[in-house]
Formats: C-alpha cells, sequence, structure tokens
C-alpha cells in the first residue's frame, strides 16, 4: 500500500501473464497408470531408477487412521535420515541403505512434524491444534498446554532424543527453514512459516492477529524468526519477524457487492430464513509462506507464499530485503522452491488440493498442481517459464500434486528430484526452464482399490462401524538425493531409498559425478552449493552431454573420450601433462561447437582434474 | 440454446437436481432423507475419549453442503457462456471441491457420523451460501452477466467457507483432530487465493 506505483504494476503482470508453454494432458498408457492397488503389495513400474529397499512403518506409527500417523518430511546428517511423522518421529541409520536400521522413534504429537538437523539438534514443526508442550495424545484442553512453533530435540544419543525446548511462535510452524548465521559459527535462524491466524495474546503473551498488514505489531504478516545459540540451544527464541509481504497486498477489504440490485439478502433457498449477506474483510493478499527454501551460499531465499513466489535476500537474516514477486494464478498455493545450485533457476511447486486430493488425473488441469521454472535475472527479477506436470494419469484414488523435492548433483544439468504422494517419485530435468521434462521415476499403484469411476462419490453408508474403505492418503512426501541415494519418505506405508540407474538420458559418469558429492549435514530447505571434485567422471558427465545433446561434433567428442581414457591410464606429472594438452585442444573447440558453454564448462573441468594430477 | 436453459422448465431441472449435476446421488432429493439412528444432523453423539467435537462433525457435514453448491454453480458457468477465464476458475472450484467432498465424507464415515451427499445444499443452509433468489439470478444471466453474477456470488460463497472455519476454531477444543486441523487449513488457503483471483477477474470485466 505504501507503493502505489510498484503494486500496479505488480497487479499488471498478474492480469497479463505471459503465454507459457504447458504440457499436453497425462498419459493413461504410461506403465503408472494401470499398477495394481494395495498397501504394501501395489504393483510398481519405474523409468531410470530402483528401489533398493523399503522399510515399513515401525510399529508405533502404523495405525491408519486419516493424517493422525501419516510420515512427513526429512532431514539427513551422516548415516542417519530423520523422518519426520505427524505423531512423532523415526531416526533410520542408513549406514546400508539395502537395509535401513531404526535407531529410534520418538512418540510425540507434532504435525506436522517438518525436520531440519544442525549438529546434534533436531527442530521439528509443531502447527496443530491438538499439539501438547509435553508431546502426549488426548489433546490441548487447557490453551497453556498447546505447542505451536519449533521442538528442539537433542539427538546426540541417536537411541535415546531429548526434548529439550519448546519454542511458541505466534502462527505456529507448518514448516521451517534453517538459515546459518553469516557472522557467527554459533548461531542459526529459524524462518518459521506458519500457516495459521495468529493466536491470542491471551495464549501467547505478544501476538496479535491484526487486519492491517502494515501495523508492525501485528504478528500475522510476518515469518517470525527464531535464533538459536548452538551452545545454549535452551535459551532459543523468537527475535524477530520477516516482514517480506509488505506492499503486497492489492486487495485490503472485499466487501459484498450487490449482485444486480435485486433479489439479494432475505429469500432464501428451500428450507432457509436466515440468509443474510456476508462482509467479512479478506486480505487476499499474502500473509504466511508455506515454505521457504534458503541458499544460504548465496544469500537468497526462494519463498513459496500462498499467492506469490517471492525473492529473499537473507544477507542479514534479522534483516531480509524483498526482490522480487512473481504471481500466477493458476497456482492454487505457491507452495516449495528450489534453486538450481548455480541459483539462476528456481523451481515452485503447487499444492493444488493440499496434497489430499487426487490432481494427476487425466483431466486434471495442467497448469495447476505442478511445477513452473522461474529465472533468475542479473537484476534479481523473476522471469516465469514453462509448467511441468507428472506425465503419466493417477487414479482417482492416488491423492496426487507436485510436491518436496530437492537437487541431483550431476555436473553441467539441473536435476530435481521430488514425491509427488501417490504419483511417486519423480526426476525432472529442468536445465532448459522452457523445457521441463521427466527422466525418471518410481511408482507404486493406489493403496486402496480402485472402484470404476473417475469422480466417485459413494452413497452414504451411515452408524457406527461404517469403516472407510476409501480415501487412504499416502505416497512420497517428500525424495531428496543424499550421498548416492534417493531417500523418499512414504506417508501411509514406510521408507524407501532408491538408486538412479543409467540410461540414454542421464549416463554411468553422470551418477558417478553426482555420488562424488558428499554431504555431512542435509537439510532440504536449506540448500546446499554443490561443488565437484577433479575427477573423470565429471569431464565426462560433460562428455556425455554433448554427445547427447550433439553440442559438438561426433568426432571431435569421439576424439576426446579416447583422449580421457589415454589420460587416465598415466599417472601424476605425465597425466596433468596430456590432460592440459587436451584442454587446450577443448578451447580449441568453443567458437565451431553448437553448446559452447558446455564445452567450456568440459575444459574447466579438465584443467582441474589436470592440476590435480600433480 | 442460452435462453432455453434460462427458461422456466429448464432452470427448475437445474434447481432440482436434473442431469445438470451429473454427480448427485440418484433416489434421494435431499440430504436429510435415508437417515435413520443416532447419526443425523442435530444428534451427534461423541464417543467418550475421541479427540473430536460437535462443531468438527457439524463443520465437515456442512462443508459438504457448501461445497457442493459450489460444484453446482461452477458446472452452470460453461452453459452460461461464460469468460474463458472465468470459465477456467469455474473448472478449478469444481475439481477442487469434489475431492475435498469425499475427504469430508470419508471422515464422517470413519467416525461413524452421518455424511450428508451431495444434494444437501438444497436442504442445508451455511454461510454464504446463495439464497433462492440468488440462484434465480444466476441462472437467469449469460456472458458477462453471468461472469459478473457468478464472481460475486462466489467470492460471497467463499467468504461464508471462511466464516464456517473461523466458527470452528472458535469452537472449545475444536479442530483438534489431525484431519479436521489440515483440512480447515487447506479451506482457508485455497479459498483465500481464489477470493483474490475472483477479485481480479471481477476487475477486468467490462463495465455494466
Amino acid at each position: 500500500m505504501r507503493t502505489p506505483r510498484a503494486l500496479i504494476l505488480l497487479v499488471a503482470t498478474m492480469l497479463v501473464p505471459a503465454l507459457i508453454s504447458a504440457q499436453t494432458y497425462p498419459s493413461t498408457t504410461d506403465p503408472r497408470s494401470k499398477l495394481k492397488s494395495g498397501r504394501l503389495d501395489a504393483g510398481t513400474a519405474s523409468s531410470n531408477m530402483r528401489l533398493v529397499s523399503f522399510s515399513p512403518k515401525p510399529a508405533q506409527f502404523d495405525t491408519a487412521r486419516g493424517l493422525t500417523f501419516i510420515n512427513s518430511d526429512m532431514a539427513f546428517a551422516t548415516h542417519y535420515v530423520y523422518q519426520a511423522n505427524f505423531a512423532g518421529f523415526q531416526i533410520w541409520d542408513v549406514t546400508d541403505p539395502a537395509k535401513p536400521v531404526i535407531a529410534s522413534v520418538v512418540e510425540c504429537i507434532t504435525s506436522q512434524g517438518d525436520p531440519s538437523i544442525v549438529g546434534n539438534l533436531l527442530f521439528i514443526s509443531a502447527e496443530g491444534a491438538g499439539n501438547r508442550n509435553d508431546c502426549a495424545k488426548g489433546g490441548v484442553k487447557d490453551p497453556k498446554d498447546h505447542m505451536a512453533g519449533v521442538r528442539i530435540f537433542d539427538v546426540t544419543n541417536p537411541r535415546a532424543p531429548k526434548l529439550i525446548k519448546n519454542v511458541q511462535t505466534c502462527k505456529g510452524s507448518h514448516t521451517h527453514t534453517v538459515i546459518p548465521s553469516p557472522t557467527d559459527k554459533n548461531v542459526v535462524y529459524i524462518y518459521v512459516s506458519g500457516q495459521q491466524a495468529a493466536r491470542p495474546a491471551t495464549e501467547l503473551a505478544g501476538c496479535k492477529n491484526g487486519t492491517d498488514p502494515a501495523d508492525p505489531t501485528n504478528s500475522l504478516y510476518r515469518l517470525d524468526v527464531i535464533k538459536v545459540p548452538l551452545d545454549h540451544p535452551e535459551r532459543s527464541e523468537v527475535v524477530t519477524g520477516a516482514r517480506i509481504f509488505t506492499g503486497l497486498d492489492p486487495a485490503p477489504v472485499t466487501p459484498n457487492r450487490p449482485v444486480g440490485g435485486a433479489g439479494r439478502g432475505r429469500g432464501g433457498a428451500p428450507g432457509d430464513t436466515s440468509a443474510a449477506p456476508l462482509a467479512l474483510p479478506v486480505h487476499t493478499g499474502p500473509r504466511n509462506c508455506h515454505d521457504v527454501t534458503a541458499y544460504p551460499a548465496m544469500h537468497l531465499l526462494a519463498a513459496a507464499c500462498t499467492s506469490y513466489g517471492l525473492l529473499v535476500d537473507i544477507t542479514n537474516p534479522e534483516k531480509p530485503v524483498r526482490l522480487a514477486a512473481q504471481s500466477d494464478t493458476n497456482f492454487q498455493g505457491w507452495h516449495t522452491a528450489v534453486f538450481s545450485n548455480d541459483g539462476k533457476k528456481v523451481v515452485f511447486t503447487d499444492e493444488w488440493g493440499g496434497g489430499t486430493g487426487p490432481m494427476c488425473q487425466a483431466n486434471s488441469m495442467m497448469e495447476m498442481g505442478g511445477n513452473t521454472i522461474l529465472t533468475v535475472g542479473a537484476d534479481k527479477k523473476y522471469t516465469q517459464h514453462a509448467y511441468f506436470k507428472l506425465p503419466a494419469a493417477q487414479s482417482a484414488q492416488e491423492n496426487c500434486v507436485s510436491h518436496n523435492g530437492g537437487i541431483i548433483p550431476v555436473p553441467g544439468r539441473d536435476l530435481m528430484v521430488q514425491g509427488w504422494y501417490q504419483g511417486g517419485v519423480d526426476v525432472m530435468d529442468f536445465t532448459d526452464a522452457d523445457h521441463p521434462k521427466e527422466i525418471a521415476y518410481f511408482d507404486r499403484g493406489s493403496i486402496d482399490p480402485l472402484p470404476g469411476a473417475d469422480i466417485p462419490i459413494q452413497p452414504p453408508t451411515n452408524g457406527p462401524g461404517a469403516g472407510r474403505t476409501q480415501g487412504t492418503i499416502g505416497g512420497s512426501w517428500g525424495a531428496y538425493y543424499w550421498n548416492g541415494m534417493i531417500y523418499s519418505s512414504e506417508l501411509d506405508r514406510g521408507f524407501d531409498v532408491l538408486e538412479l540407474q543409467p540410461s540414454d538420458q542421464l549416463s554411468a559418469n553422470a551418477i558417478a559425478a553426482a555420488k562424488l558429492v558428499t554431504m555431512t549435514e542435509y537439510n532440504p530447505q536449506s540448500q546446499p552449493k554443490f561443488v565437484w571434485p577433479a575427477a573423470f567422471p565429471v569431464v565426462r558427465s560433460y562428455l556425455d552431454q554433448l554427445v547427447r545433446g550433439k553440442g559438438l561434433s561426433a568426432e571431435r567428442t569421439t576424439a576426446i573420450a579416447a583422449a580421457l581414457d589415454a589420460a587416465e591410464q598415466k599417472s601424476g606429472a605425465a597425466r596433468a601433462v596430456v590432460l592440459n594438452v587436451l584442454a587446450k585442444q577443448v578451447d580449441g573447440d568453443v567458437s565451431g561447437a553448437k553448446d559452447a558453454d558446455r564445452v567450456r564448462m568440459m575444459s574447466a573441468a579438465i584443467k582441474a582434474l589436470a592440476a590435480a594430477s600433480k | 440454446m442460452l435462453k432455453r436453459l434460462a427458461s422456466a422448465p429448464a432452470l427448475s431441472a437445474l434447481l432440482l437436481g436434473g442431469p445438470a449435476l451429473a454427480f448427485a446421488q440418484g433416489g434421494s432429493m435431499t440430504g436429510m432423507s435415508g437417515m435413520s439412528g443416532m447419526n443425523m444432523p442435530g444428534h451427534i453423539v461423541i464417543p467418550k475419549g475421541a479427540i473430536y467435537t460437535v462443531a468438527d462433525v457439524q463443520f465437515m457435514q456442512g462443508m459438504i453442503a457448501h461445497h457442493a453448491q459450489a460444484i453446482y454453480m461452477s458446472r452452470m458457468a460453461e452453459a452460461h457462456g461464460a469468460n474463458p477465464r472465468v470459465l477456467k476458475l469455474a473448472n478449478k472450484i469444481d475439481q477442487s471441491q469434489v475431492p475435498e467432498i469425499r475427504i469430508m465424507q470419508g471422515w464422517l464415515r470413519r467416525y461413524g457420523q452421518y455424511a450428508p451427499d451431495t444434494s444437501s445444499w438444497r436442504t442445508m443452509q451455511m454461510p454464504g451460501m446463495l439464497t433462492a433468489a440468488q440462484l434465480k439470478e444466476l441462472g437467469a444471466a449469460t456472458g458477462v452477466a453471468f461472469d459478473r453474477a457468478f464472481l460475486n456470488l462466489m467470492i460471497q460463497h467463499h467468504n461464508g467457507a471462511l466464516k464456517m472455519v473461523d466458527d470452528l476454531l472458535a469452537a472449545p477444543l475444536a479442530a483438534q483432530e489431525t484431519d479436521v486441523n489440515v483440512f480447515a487449513n487447506d479451506v482457508v488457503a485455497a479459498q483465500t487465493a481464489e477470493i483474490g483471483i475472483m477479485q481480479q477477474l471481477l476487475s477486468q470485466l467490462p463495465a455494466n
């Protein structure tokens, strides 16, 4: 509201969306579209990846009661995977990814449980109205027992995690994002994305559920920011609010307008005597984010905030500055963001249907419930490119929409693996922002049996004991690449480990190059910058890409492949000499190459390998 | 074609559950018929120890009727000559709310509560729902007049859904059951965003 000119521009961009290519409707003849249903015996289909292991839910969580016991997101450290659940979390020891072993199961009612790991501290998002300070079941009888914010566990002993602090926040924590302090190694900040209205001050002092976005005391239009002193996590507290929405509210109040001047108000439908007009103020500008993804190495934050995707400078995490805002009314709700490794692209997802709806059916709208690719210009503004949606039609029994994922570190390409709930695990190549495409997938049939109809609404079967036979929510909450494997959190079934397999879409060299990137800690919403060591698979990844994309003549790629083989036979200084000669030749290839950039990247990788061979 | 649709016999067919509402249950013309036993509106029994409340059950039951009317309205768009962007929004509301009705019905049945069907909007009146006069007005409108009426009425309708969530959250001990909690949040997120879209679409309509 303070910057009317910017607002007008912003509205204008919303009203005149660029023409963006959408895919055709999903295939109904894809192998994924005809899989046998079943909870633990469903049919599977995969392409260019294989299931390494499946581990069912531990008994504590193995009870199907709607969403109460579903698995949610994951965090990674050393040989442990922290898999959250709406009723607690479980720690998997994945020393052998083919045989994950439970280190511990912690029962603690905490929807939705979004986890992050920093050293020995595990942070867990708490949002639901039934979450208690003491983790117990039974719901909140006294508001003072209500836990909405971020729980901090000490997991020094992964077999016996200890709850050490509940940090209460005004809007609770649907998700959260860890941002290391750029100046103090002992401090991390946690950006808290709360979906709910602010609690009243009577429940949590200092909270205010106001209606004015510009009111600095209003708790609604901000992300609470928690400061965590790592050596004294019990002193963690909310220190400020990230007010990244200011000026983004083009429609402060919605008065109800009379329709045609007559027939409004009283009168009533059959049986109605009280249809009074409503005049609720509705702020349609964003007041919260579903999820924000930090890229600390770039001091950037991509924030998925209901009706907008934002780009935010987080050089000072206590004083974030909004750089860009992209709106797309085709999106139901901007949900999650993932940066490309170079930070020049951001994938945003749309969680149409909230994750519980079957939004990947053959007739589901294509611009909704998928991904869109934005590029980040030198001016740090967004430009929207294509949409991407799962290309295989899913059944009405399969809750399906684009969901959480992360980058697969293949040099020279932008690959993202993500969960699509019961749409399965999917790998999208978005190297070309205008033509994203699928290169690998893993999928199971629906958990519930299939009825014959597309959109069934069954006749009521009332009375106690009329148990549900339909409506089980499941599938992959999130799928992430971590140290050579893809880990997927299955809401209803358990825990999957997958591995990429070489194909014409992704070479063995590319997979080997990705495996050279090792991490000791990984929170997908606090994105690490991947750096590849000097190695033959890295050079050959570029070479394979040049062959696949015909970015360099076949004659030259064949010669370079032979030269690399010869260099590998040598060692030390002799290898360096051969590689330097090769690099010079490759530099000479740049000008005549169709994909000059990639040839340059290959040359740099050859030079790095030469330097490492001395 | 459009004129004929808006004529009296056709309109009454629409209002009373003709073939236009393709997914309504055959047979039962009202959401309340066929009930027997304890689990019916106004007679909700919550088992001891349950984490959900009467307010949760009423919310889920009422929102089925509320959604069903929104779907009914949305399915009018094509035949009434809505502009492509309004039609797209109408399709989106249709595709979004059909599975949500399934979720609500599934939840109610799981807990042994009465689950209204999609004809229930004709007999249950929830906040923001259209009056008979408003329905008549919408049914008689075509082209830009339909767009304007649809957007205004659907904004009213969505505001009612937000009010239903507010009322739920204000009820003692309500919305603690995980599914209700998640669903209520999803309703707010989806419908707030759609109100924003509808306001934009309204502002783009040609002047009267």
